[in-house]
């Protein structure tokens, strides 16, 4: 029987290991689903109208690459950080505060394309000096320290005046026009969303593969180890969350445009932490996980309303659904809705390998 | 002249490895306590003692893993009592860990490939290896070199036992050793694999000398030149395997005391 089972595990290491020679890294190419699925996000204005593909589409991916950016610390560098949304309020915050914004006396009114790679560099920074402090720490304080920057940034929007307007926020918030084209109109926003979130999960994917990444998983499974192999550890922590702070930040551009203003109310912690949820529920193994993960956000966000209201429950319980979707999900799945996939997808296998295993046995 | 040539000897540049002095204290316990070891380039050395002789602290030093509390350690007559680990590593220090120290969750070519991208340029890039990547080709033959070819795409969680201590033996080859720490490199081998280990350890090349920390005898006093007795935290004799192991001083305290 061992025999068997082994021979087995032999043929199917090989078959892979040939997989890996031909497209290494790339596993997507072969995988039709993969195809499918970008095609559809292709042709989605044709099939969805306004609603659904600023509402539903554009706004999932926006939350997606944010919680890309966790997927990338936490899944292949082992930090958790609650701060990822707050770096992207922050690059908004400063799309706002360097372009061009209803509030002329706090907006300097420089173009996009000089106001955009500013918020970028500084959300980038602003990251970066937040990630050094953490690096100090390790598992739940690395948690408080990225939760505590959070918090208090939310506190600080709220009561500064003179650069984030308080509670109020900055309104009207300018978007990009050229090429004659008004790049918020629904469509072409669609595809700019599409665009950035598809180059920072290809990005992501593939710095995975790349010395960079590989070393970051080193630094999750053993950092000592890493040590005694020549790394300087918190070197590439902090380089981590320097990634993950500049994809935090475009998506912070993306939001910003998306909803043209910014208030301390899309910075609050609950916002962090709601973040955090989606990449859970989604799987934070694995850079397509955050997306997932935010797509069951928004949709339960916009829809749970309506059917709580329907069968007559207050719609702000959506967040019950939420609470108890996670705690379902967590409680079943250590690896979110990836993990359920694969565990499904790995039920339905062994009746079609069977016959070959028959034969090798034979 | 010879001033200079004693002076030079005096901070142990003929040395490779020199540990003047040199204690550790956790609180109130002084886990090692003033030892002071030379050991030439090549030299090939067992360091024996009973459990909580203050081996693996010593080892923990030398690699800055817990730098000493007071003395000073020398790398082929640098001063690195106070770099951290990753310097000395990148200078030609290596070693293995008595519970295997791998990444579990990476497979065994990406393990040994990082132990070669850790003592060479290029830590932080962004760019894949490609298909002629030195490195990879680096890592390809060290994973032959520990006989795990047939496992190298697997994740090292579902490696047995004694793969992932050849594996750990790996990680600490990768680059340009010039000297070497194996803490305990037998423990959990079979008889077979036990061979398998005094075979690479005695194919090392000439240039690269070792320390080892061994409890078993037959492995140790083959794959050896000199033996330093640890007891207590404290170095209490230096000599070859042959005066060792007929001491009845040591035979009283570790081999023979050890087994009672």
């Amino acid at each position: 029987m061992s025999v068997t089972h082994d021979a087995r595990i032999q043929v199917r290491t090989a078959a892979a290991t040939a997989q890996r020679t031909v497209v290494r890294g790339w596993p997507d190419v072969n995988n039709p689903a993969a195809w499918i699925v970008a095609a559809i996000l292709l042709i989605m204005p044709l099939i969805a109208n306004g609603f659904f593909l600023i509402e539903i589409f554009a706004t999932t991916l926006i939350l997606g690459t944010i919680a890309l950016s966790l997927m990338f610390l936490t899944g292949y560098g082992g930090m958790v950080s609650l701060m990822q949304l707050t770096i992207a309020g922050f690059s908004a915050y400063m799309v706002a505060v360097f372009g061009v914004s209803g509030n002329a006396n706090i907006s300097l009114g420089w173009p996009w394309w000089l106001a955009v790679p500013m918020a970028l560099t500084l959300a980038t920074i602003f990251g970066t000096l937040g990630g050094a402090l953490a690096v100090r720490t390790e598992g739940i304080y690395t948690i408080m320290i990225t939760l505590a920057i959070g918090a208090a940034f939310y506190y600080f929007t709220n009561q500064n005046w003179a650069i984030f307007n308080g509670h109020t926020g900055i309104n009207n918030v300018g978007t990009p026009h050229f090429w004659g084209v008004d790049w918020r109109w629904d469509i072409p926003f669609y595809y700019i969303v599409l665009a950035v979130a598809a180059i920072c999960y290809f990005a992501v994917d593939y710095i995975s593969r790349a010395p960079f990444g590989l070393a970051l998983q080193g630094v999750r499974d053993n950092p000592r180890r890493m040590a005694a192999l020549g790394f300087n550890v918190n070197a590439h922590r902090v380089a981590a969350y320097a990634v993950a702070s500049f994809v935090a930040g475009l998506a912070g551009v993306l939001q910003v445009w998306n909803y043209r203003q910014i208030s301390p109310g899309s910075v609050s912690v609950g916002a962090c932490i709601d973040i955090l949820i989606i990449a859970v529920v989604g799987g934070i193994t694995r850079p397509i996980g955050p997306y997932i993960g935010a797509l069951v956000f928004v949709l339960l966000r916009t829809f749970a309303l309506d059917f709580l209201v329907k069968i007559g429950l207050d719609g702000n319980r959506f967040r019950l659904l939420i609470g108890l979707g996670f705690l379902a999900i967590v409680f079943w799945s250590s690896d979110g809705v990836i993990g359920l996939w694969q565990r499904w997808r790995q039920s339905q296998r062994p009746r079609s390998d069977h016959p070959g295993g028959g034969r090798g046995h034979g | 002249m010879d001033s200079v040539a004693q002076r030079l000897s005096a901070v142990g540049a003929g040395a490779a490895l020199e540990l003047r002095g040199v204690t550790r204290l956790f609180g109130a316990l002084a886990a090692l306590t003033d030892v002071t070891i030379t050991v030439r380039p090549g030299e090939r050395r067992a360091v024996l003692g009973s459990n909580g002789a203050g081996k693996t602290t010593l080892f923990n030093c030398i690699t800055g893993d817990f730098p000493p509390t007071s003395g000073t350690i020398r790398f082929f007559g640098e001063d690195v009592t106070h770099f951290p680990p990753y310097e000395r590593i990148r200078r030609g220090l290596r070693r293995t860990y008595q519970i295997s120290a791998l990444f579990p969750g990476l497979t065994v070519q990406d393990n040994v490939y990082l132990a070669c991208r850790g003592v060479s340029r290029g830590r932080f890039s962004f760019l894949r290896p490609g298909q002629n990547d030195a490195l990879m080709h680096a890592a390809d033959s060290l994973v032959q070199a520990v006989h795990l070819t047939a496992v190298k795409d697997q994740r090292v969680a579902e490696l047995a036992h004694g793969q992932q201590r050849q594996l750990e033996i790996a990680l600490a080859l990768a680059g340009a050793p010039r000297f070497v720490l194996f803490d305990e490199p037998a423990a959990g081998l079979s008889p077979t694999e036990r061979a398998e280990l005094v075979e690479i350890l005695t194919s090392l090349p000439a240039h690269i000398g070792y320390i080892i920390i061994e409890h078993d005898m037959d492995v140790a006093l083959r794959v050896v030149e000199s033996v330093t007795m640890m007891h207590n935290g404290r170095i209490f004799k230096e000599g070859v395997p042959e005066e060792i192991e007929s001491d009845p001083e040591v035979q009283e305290l570790y081999l023979g005391g050890g087994h009672e």
